[in-house]
């Protein structure tokens, strides 16, 4: 387990646990983020745009990964300026791509994140665009220079969990980059089965936000994330193996 | 009714006070609030008749408790439910929608409170809105500030910590014209980092120019959607032309803006039906522009200077939460703002609620905020379009949200 790291944009990771800065107060962030053990955190560059007067970035602790959100952006050329402008404000290379020309369920545009995650990984930055599971467009973000793929599990901020769960084993299967589950992870339990089916991390913000005691709930995803990636490396038992296993085999009628 | 509206100021001339009395009596003497007006662009548009059809044949009696119940237990409401939740049958079940409620605002809002505050920039006006304190035979002190002047009180706005503004004015196209509110637009983006107006409706080419001087956001009240009771009560001027008020934010979304605010001013016709207005033409704009960021406002009637009898008839804080929670069930994903109109404790309380955001530090004059955030004696400014019921501070509103447990946010925005 001490070698089983996250590799993503030349860097190693331990935790898998991705975490989510919007949505609670910004006293807790720190609490948070040590609770959840995180070691990458997300962060909106429109909520940074902001004068002195308690700017997120201040409250998020110097020892982990900023990863700037592109939210707001509702086409690639958007999220192109809002990623440079990010780079700008010192929030380093990484980037995580989001697109979103919905503002109702505020589902990911694939065809602009493929056109964004282009042009930002041409311009030398760690790309991880959000996105709806699907097969092609995955592979069109290889293609793009990705350095990982983040499918939504179900509508953003729904914490109804794994709602696209077949989609999105399918990527895990096909896809040769980290495949890291974003958004609608409601509770512990289904951030640990998409660990079991072999997601490299999941990304939680609302989960923690609304819960009623936000580090706890942050140190149970903790837990919860290692016990799923622990279980895809002891590989699953045989009880989870679809189908039944019948007494007498099948094949004992061959003859030599 | 409309008595209590009219108010006749001393300072008209007899031939003023005479048409002022015609337009008010008579009915044949006022114009068509359909018949648009030279150089109101037409768009084309289903959305009127969608929104006013249903305005118009909703029966708020015919809902029952069990509709209601129906309603609360499902997750994607209908316009059906939304009616059950906004009928009188609905208010035994009050805190049962506030809980309903709450859940929404938190899953689509986590635990923020956006905070923003309005700047008059003139209050000069051409209608006669028989309910506001900005009307053209009003007898109150008009004001419009200089390029200078709006940059002092920006200044001094800004400097309280605020990111966030919204400018208005009183509708006169030949006092406040287009460049001028623009100008204001491009002075505001050096100071604030997220700008929206609140001003006459315009054409789309003009909603495009305010948009490339900064502007992304547009606030137009309809007032009522009740289009008689609406002639009754915009006597004058351009805004009488119901339509081509209705059609401002489409016509806003078409010039580039990314988002826009509808609202009916409770109290002026049948609140129940002005509300299932209100959320219909936010709903029916969503579904045609679905990248359009759109909010609700909820303001209630409030005395103005010279009639301080206005009030908001029957919609009490009971009715106003009632439908903020319906709102708020029907479009979880939609904006919510309530302003100064309100008092600190509903202000406080619907915040856990419903509300996304909330103004302070609030003038409706024109050029006093220096006197007002800083206690300096001013007497030269405008007078203001009504009554506020909440004068805090940002800093007090700030502390006053943390204590409510929620984050105040100054700034959840990029122009770009």
């Amino acid at each position: 387990m001490e070698n089983d790291t996250l590799k993503i944009g030349g860097r190693e990771f331990h935790s898998r646990f991705i975490l989510g800065s919007g949505k609670y107060s910004l006293s807790l962030i720190q609490a948070a983020v040590e609770h959840a053990g995180a070691e990458i955190i997300t962060c909106a560059v429109r909520r940074a745009n902001t004068k002195e007067h308690e700017n997120i970035l201040d409250f998020i602790p110097k020892n982990v990964t900023l990863l700037p959100n592109t939210s707001g952006a509702r086409n690639a050329q958007e999220a192109v300026r809002i990623a440079r402008l990010a780079r700008e404000l010192g929030c380093g290379d990484f980037v995580k791509i989001e697109i979103m020309r919905d503002s109702k369920y505020l589902l990911p545009d694939n065809q602009e994140t493929v056109k964004a995650t282009e042009i930002l990984a041409k311009e030398g930055f760690v790309v991880m665009p959000y996105m709806y599971p699907d097969l092609n467009t995955a592979r069109d973000l290889v293609n793009a220079g990705a350095a990982a793929v983040m499918p939504l599990a179900s509508p953003i901020g729904s914490n109804k969990g794994l709602a696209t769960r077949d989609f999105i084993q399918i990527l895990i299967d096909e896809i040769d980059l980290p495949i890291i589950v974003d958004a609608g992870i409601g509770r512990p339990s289904q951030a640990c089965e998409a660990m079991e089916m072999g997601a490299a991390a999941v990304m939680s913000n609302t989960a923690l936000a609304t819960a009623g005691d936000l580090p706890l709930m942050a140190s149970a995803f903790k837990k919860a994330i290692e016990a799923g990636r622990q279980a895809y490396l002891s590989g699953l038992g045989r009880v989870l193996v679809r189908g039944a296993s019948p007494s007498d085999t099948l094949t004992g009628f061959l003859r030599d | 009714m409309e008595n209590e509206y009219y108010v006749d100021s001393d300072k008209l001339s007899e031939a003023a006070l005479a048409r002022k009395h015609q337009i008010e009596n008579d009915p044949e003497c006022r114009t068509d609030p359909m018949a648009y007006l030279p150089g109101q662009e037409q768009i084309e548009s289903d959305i009127f008749d969608k929104v006013i059809s249903a305005a118009e044949s909703y029966q708020p009696e015919a809902y029952t408790g069990r509709d209601v119940a129906r309603a609360l237990q499902k997750e994607h409401l209908t316009a059906e439910d939304f009616k059950a939740l906004l009928s009188p049958a609905a208010e035994p079940f009050l805190e049962q929608m506030a809980e309903r409620a709450r859940i929404e605002t938190r899953r689509h809002f986590g635990n923020t409170v956006y905070l923003f505050t309005p700047l008059y920039i003139a209050n000069y006006c051409e209608n006669y809105c028989v309910y506001c304190g900005f009307n053209c035979y009003n007898d109150i002190r008009r004001m419009r500030l200089t390029p200078e002047q709006i940059e002092h009180e920006m200044q001094v706005i800004a400097e309280s910590g605020m990111e966030e503004i919204l400018i208005l004015t009183g509708e006169s196209r030949t006092q406040s014209d287009i460049q001028y509110i623009g100008e204001a637009c491009k002075l505001a983006r050096k100071y604030f980092r997220m700008v929206g107006i609140e001003i006459y409706p315009v054409n789309v080419a003009d909603y495009r120019y305010l948009h490339e001087c900064g502007v992304d956001y547009v606030t137009v009240f309809q007032e009522t959607y009740d289009l008689k009771r609406y002639e009754q009560l915009h006597l004058l001027g351009h805004k009488r032309v119901f339509p081509y008020r209705f059609n401002a934010q489409e016509r806003a979304l078409m010039g580039g803006m990314r988002g826009i605010a509808c609202s009916a001013l409770l109290g002026l016709s049948d609140f129940r039906r002005d509300a299932l207005a209100s959320a219909l033409h936010v709903y029916y704009l969503q579904r045609k522009y679905p990248h359009a960021e759109v909010s609700l406002s909820c303001p209630r009637l409030r005395p103005i200077i010279n009639n301080g009898r206005i009030n908001p008839q029957d919609v009490g804080e009971r009715q106003l939460c009632q439908i903020l929670c319906a709102y708020r069930i029907f479009l979880p994903f939609a904006g919510i703002t309530v302003s100064s109109r309100e008092s600190e404790t509903f202000r406080n309380g619907i915040v856990r609620i419903a509300a996304t955001k909330i103004s302070a530090g609030v003038s409706t004059g024109i050029g006093d905020h220096e006197s007002k955030y800083t206690g300096k004696e001013d007497s030269s400014g405008g007078d203001e379009q009504f009554e506020i019921n909440d004068g805090r501070s940002l800093d007090k509103m700030y502390s006053d949200m943390e204590s409510e447990g929620l984050q105040p946010v100054l700034n959840d925005y990029l122009y770009v």
